[in-house]
């Protein structure tokens, strides 16, 4: 590890020539594939084999700051919003507005000309290592410390007041004035009492029968009466027309016993 | 990674690894996931066994001694059963998701020391009872961190099944904000330590373990490390009662066992961790120079480390015995607007003081006025804080309310009367 002239060793290049082209894979596979969820597992994918090669640059922080903020945290944030577009969603392929494919395209093949002669020009001096751009031998985080809060701590200061601004102009943004008051646990319970006036129950509904012949949640449970109890079977069943009338033995017993009932009572 | 690379790169770091061969590494490594394993099995059992006796009853006991294999069996079931997959699941995703799961949680151990550098007998040759550990050892475990994130997520989306989407959605939203609070307690012990490497964070406590000096981050460690796991009372994203089982309701056999296996050695990657930054590591709970320091050398401190461990596991057990689940929304609240707020607060205090003291040169004997000053005037403002007036009472007309509403009798609700009675002309009202 002198300062002139790196050498660089097995290890690493052989780190390189399997993360390289399986990034390469990857990075096409961002543009094929159809699937919104597809393509950002594959930028990920990219972001973490990126992070290797930065670590085996020996620039650890840089490394593992790109896992933390852009993989953990902005991408994931990504993911969130494309979840919900469901699993077997795929993108549309019209064209939203006319000729978008041909500009997009232009403008890639031009950033690809602009890229490739920037690269194509660059000279590529042998590399140093960490220890002969290091000032003083210090750790890595260290060092970067002393520049970012040293040398650009106005820039520093600058980038962090504007992003305050643009946290707290999203909040302005989303923020709605109450027009209601505030629901709280107390409130919601009060209300629920309010309406029982309404036919509206505080307890659970009762549970669907249980008979010898079924115990399915289409089959309502009998009241004490020796009626059907609807609301004991789900609202969905009863709108689709899926409720099953209880076992009609059963009724017949449950009316003997209320029938009894009342006679002894008389 | 290039290990050898890692090593050579890294001179904030106290542990010495110029000895260390590719050999040495690998068997690290090696032992590093075998002691995993055998951890998860002993902490199924422990948690169930814990569990149990809080709750009176016995645990299981019937497998081995004290009921130790139980776990064992329980893993040859999961293995043994059908292995289903669910017919409208993106099937790549679907098998992928459990195996990043597993694989994130596995890399958080490299850089936890388990004791100093050890010797070994007969030779000369010492290594660090640490597989490595760089001036970023501890960003790098909260990268891990995030990234096992995904497994959670991409197994709840793939699944294709609404309990499932849901259980991810809320563990994106939950880690996020949660990690939040985690990184920034964290940043008062790197403050304090001056270093983020895990070796150089357990030197800096000779004299005082940073759960003492840093006590409010470490509370708020403890609470956002629940969190991060998705345990009890945090365990929204698999809430039986709610999602029936989260984002690993579809998952069976192998698949779900690997879940399993992430979610607890997650937990021991937690642990861990606050041992090493708040518990002081692998050193012995004596004072500095006890013994001539003779606790604290050779093969010895590896038990400390593993004795602090399983207190901090025991600790997760209790929490889960003792507390009933969050409802989301205060869950969410919770985390922004007091976790967050706490630990900003705290880091901009723990700042300040570090900066009287290392720039200005401000002594300790110098604090003392102004904590003691402070102390009284937090006291004065609570003392003589208006307290908050009952919502004055009988002022607004009381309603009439109808007293057989919907045909059954009601009581009058708080604010209404009921009509005067006929019988006796009195006036029922409510409070």
């Amino acid at each position: 590890m002198t300062p002139a002239g790196l050498e660089i060793s097995g290890g690493e290049t052989v780190l390189f020539w399997v993360v390289a082209p399986l990034m390469v894979l990857a990075a096409l596979g961002l543009l094929f594939v159809r699937r919104a969820v597809h393509a950002a597992m594959c930028l990920v994918f990219v972001m973490v084999s990126m992070a290797i090669l930065y670590i085996a640059q020996e620039a650890p922080f840089l490394g593992v700051v790109q896992v933390v903020v852009y993989t953990g945290a902005v991408m994931m944030l990504f993911l969130f919003v494309l979840m919900l577009v469901g699993v077997d969603a795929s993108d549309s392929l019209t064209e939203t507005i006319r000729g978008q494919r041909w500009v997009g395209l232009l403008i890639g093949l031009g950033l690809a000309l602009v890229l490739g002669g920037v690269v194509g020009r660059a000279a590529f001096p042998p590399g140093v290592g960490l220890a002969g751009g290091d000032p003083g031998g210090v750790a890595n985080p260290q060092a970067l410390a002393r520049v970012l809060f040293g040398d650009y701590v106005l820039a520093m200061e600058a980038v962090g007041v504007l992003l305050v601004t643009a946290a707290v102009g999203a909040l302005v943004l989303t923020h709605r004035r109450r027009l209601t008051p505030k629901q709280n646990q107390r409130t919601v319970a009060e209300a629920r009492v309010k309406a029982l006036s309404q036919g509206v129950t505080l307890t659970p509904l009762p549970s669907p029968g249980v008979y010898a012949t079924s115990n399915a949640m289409d089959t309502p449970a009998l009241g004490p009466d020796g009626e059907q109890v609807p609301q004991s079977v789900s609202r969905v069943l009863r709108i689709r027309g899926q409720e099953r009338p209880a076992p009609h033995t059963a009724v017949a017993l449950v009316e003997n016993q209320a029938d009894r009932g009342t006679e002894e009572e008389s | 990674m290039d290990h050898a690379i890692l090593a050579a790169a890294a001179p904030g770091v106290a542990a010495d690894f110029s000895q260390e061969t590719i050999w040495a590494s690998i068997v690290k490594a090696v032992l590093i996931v075998v002691f995993l394993l055998t951890s998860v099995l002993f902490a199924i059992w422990f948690e169930r066994k814990v569990v149990a006796r809080m709750q009176v009853r016995p645990g299981p006991n019937w497998h081995g001694p004290f009921g130790l294999l139980q776990s064992l069996a329980d893993a040859m079931k999961l293995l043994l059963k059908e292995d289903m997959t669910v017919t409208r699941a993106d099937k790549l995703v679907y098998l992928l998701a459990p195996m990043i799961s597993v694989f994130c949680s596995l890399l958080v151990f490299a850089v936890i020391p388990f004791g100093p550098s050890l010797p070994f007998p007969w030779t000369d040759w010492t290594t660090p009872a640490q597989l490595t550990d760089f001036p970023v050892a501890t960003l790098y475990i909260l990268a891990a961190a995030s990234l096992g994130v995904y497994g959670i997520v991409l197994g709840g989306w793939s699944s294709g099944s609404t309990y499932p989407l849901l259980g991810s959605v809320r563990s994106t939203a939950q880690v996020i904000s949660y990690e939040l609070a985690m990184g920034l307690s964290l940043v008062s012990v790197f403050i304090m330590a001056g270093s983020m490497s895990t070796s150089q964070i357990v030197s800096s406590q000779t004299q005082i373990w940073w759960f003492i000096p840093l006590a409010p981050a470490f509370v708020i460690y403890v609470i956002s490390m629940i969190g991060e796991t998705n345990r009890l009372p945090f365990d929204l994203p698999e809430a039986e009662g709610e999602l029936v089982s989260g984002y690993m309701t579809e998952y069976s056999s192998m698949k779900f066992a690997w879940f399993f296996l992430a979610e607890y050695i997650n937990m021991l990657n937690v642990s861990a961790v606050c041992v090493t930054l708040f518990l002081g590591g692998w050193r012995a709970p004596v004072p500095e120079g006890f013994l001539g320091g003779a606790l604290n050398e050779g093969w010895l401190p590896i038990i400390w480390f593993l004795v602090k461990l399983w207190a901090v596991m025991f600790v997760f057990v209790w929490v889960r015995g003792t507390l009933l689940r969050l409802r989301y929304d205060q869950f969410m609240v919770f985390g922004w607007k007091v976790l967050i707020p706490v630990a900003l607060a705290w880091v901009v205090v723990l700042a300040v003081v570090q900066w009287l003291q290392r720039v200005q040169g401000v002594t300790y004997q110098q604090f003392i006025p102004v904590i003691v000053g402070a102390a009284v005037v937090f006291v004065a403002v609570m003392w003589f804080w208006p307290e908050k007036k009952a919502p004055p009472a009988g002022e607004a007309e009381k309603e009439t309310v109808d007293a057989f509403a919907g045909g059954f009798p009601v009581p009058p609700l708080p604010g209404e009367k009921l009509p005067p009675s006929k019988r006796f002309g009195k006036e029922v009202t409510g409070e």
